[in-house]
């Protein structure tokens, strides 16, 4: 008998939740230690009270307006400076070596150059976010031009087909499947930078009110936090893996 | 720099004549492949470029479009250089060079687009060309969805749509299996026959080069080594023969030529 991908999806985390309780419930203590860790129906309680409250919402909008502002920023960018670095010998030789010096520089350590630049947090937090996405879209779309296969392009071109429509109709149809890789990477690095940004300088947000639950010793409130911004994520990743799925249909495999 | 750029010189003049005088090519900084090459194409011929691997023909086609400069010696088309590729001389390739993510019929208009026809018309054109190859049914159909052979007539019906005053065809069944070959080899002569362009058709096969062209010839090391005019009256296999002798090859039982490694 086969079991349907979700029965077992749903259930992984059923289990998951599940071990949680015993855990906590027994207040086990095997070097790991669980006897104040607070459990899934303690948590679900702070949860279903967070809801009620108006607070909970202004700051998840807070987090997925910072996180699709930053992302959308480094969509167009990564894939337009993407495009121009492995198409233009002289856009790459000028923006390589700047790309490859902040590249290694995690987005988080930004902060103190976000708050030297930005008038207000909300900008600097934003911003870490844009560097955050930036360079994985930016690479994958170097790699997914220079892959592409030369003969796409003489065909346009003999065509009668000129830059702008060998741009447009060979290059950016052309790299989608890589590019969407990059923006894939690139979410999920944006929600650990924006958290972690929230939590060093704002004043709103999943990740500011999580560490505000922690500074006031409220732990459930910590998980709450955490699982909100695990379910925020998964969300955002899933529905970039279903746009890219939608527009690279053409895809042999 | 395209010479079609007005975009309607395309189709009412007609065919084009094209000559290599004293051309060298090659890709910078590698040894010339074709050395001191002349070579006329008449307006409105089918000449077929036969040669082993290697021996440039494909890097000649790609200088005829306009891929590739020449290193030496000039390119005309009716007399003007090439400086670039234009619509003027579309090219058929050997396999893979549709779009993917295009259907057929999207494919097809793809030139009409470039040139500015409007939506409707060509829509229309492009069923139009695609029925005429037979893959009428085939039209909202993804590359991926077609076989080799459906492919490559998606490939010609491209190429004719932007009514090019020639047509340059790069061993466009060199990936297919025998009996597709054959199919494609009648229904290109039988499309070819009112379609008003000059066309250079390169391939290793000397068969297919009998029988597709209007002329043949034979590209050796030092330019054109031999020149044949297919009749079908000839003794049998002798035209072949001639050719294979040029070629540098032993005339055996398989028509191809064999590939050198």
């Amino acid at each position: 008998m086969r079991v349907p991908a979700v029965a077992v999806r749903a259930a992984s985390l059923l289990g998951a939740l599940l071990g949680w309780h015993l855990l906590t419930s027994a207040n086990v203590r095997l070097w790991v230690r669980f006897d104040r860790f607070p459990g899934p129906l303690e948590v679900a309680r702070e949860f279903g009270r967070q809801l009620q409250a108006g607070q909970f919402y202004a700051d998840v909008a807070q987090s997925v307006v910072r996180i699709l502002t930053g992302f959308a920023l480094a969509a167009v960018l990564g894939i337009a400076l993407g495009v121009a670095v492995a198409r233009s010998r002289w856009a790459g030789n000028v923006l390589q070596p700047l790309f490859e010096v902040a590249r290694p520089i995690p987005a988080i350590a930004l902060v103190p150059v976000a708050i030297l630049l930005f008038p207000a947090n909300e900008q600097g937090i934003v911003f870490i976010t844009f560097v955050a996405a930036f360079f994985p879209v930016l690479v994958s779309t170097r790699h997914a031009v220079r892959a592409l296969p030369g003969v796409w392009e003489d065909a346009v071109r003999t065509l009668g087909g000129g830059r702008a429509r060998v741009l447009a109709q060979v290059v950016l149809p052309g790299v989608l499947p890589g590019v969407f890789g990059g923006l894939s990477v690139g979410m999920g690095v944006a929600w650990i930078c924006v958290i972690s940004a929230e939590m060093i300088s704002g004043d709103f947000g999943a990740g500011y009110r999580t560490w505000q639950a922690y500074t006031i010793v409220d732990y459930p409130g910590v998980l709450v936090g955490m699982i909100t911004i695990g379910l925020l994520g998964w969300l955002t990743s899933g529905a970039v893996e279903l746009v890219g799925r939608r527009l690279t249909r053409w895809r042999t495999s | 720099m395209s010479d079609a750029a007005n975009g309607t010189v395309t189709g009412t003049a007609g065919a084009v004549s094209l000559r290599a005088e004293g051309v060298t090519l090659g890709h910078d900084g590698a040894a010339p492949v074709v050395t001191g090459l002349d070579l006329t194409v008449r307006a409105g011929e089918v000449l077929a470029v036969a040669g082993p691997s290697g021996c440039g023909k494909s890097t000649l086609l790609r200088a005829l479009a306009g891929l590739l400069p020449v290193r030496a010696g000039r390119i005309t088309a009716d007399g003007a250089p090439i400086t670039g590729p234009s619509a003027d001389r579309a090219l058929v390739f050997q396999d893979d060079a549709l779009l993917p993510w295009r259907t057929a019929r999207r494919n097809v208009e793809l030139p009409l687009a470039i040139r500015g026809v409007p939506r409707a018309r060509r829509r229309e054109r492009a069923e139009r060309w695609l029925a005429r190859v037979g893959l009428a049914d085939a039209a909202g159909r993804l590359p991926r969805e077609l076989s080799g052979g459906m492919r490559q007539r998606v490939q010609l019906a491209r190429a004719l749509a932007g009514e090019p005053r020639a047509v340059l065809m790069d061993e466009p069944f060199g990936a297919l299996d025998a009996q597709t070959r054959r199919a494609m080899q009648h229904l290109l002569v039988e499309v070819l026959a009112d379609a008003p362009a000059t066309v250079v058709f390169v391939t290793h096969d000397v068969d297919e080069a009998l029988l597709v062209g209007d002329r043949v010839v034979v590209l050796g090391p030092s330019g054109v080594a031999a020149e044949v005019l297919p009749d079908p009256a000839a003794p049998a296999g002798a035209q072949r023969a001639e050719i294979l002798a040029a070629l540098g090859a032993r005339p055996g039982p398989r028509p191809a030529v064999k590939e050198p490694v």
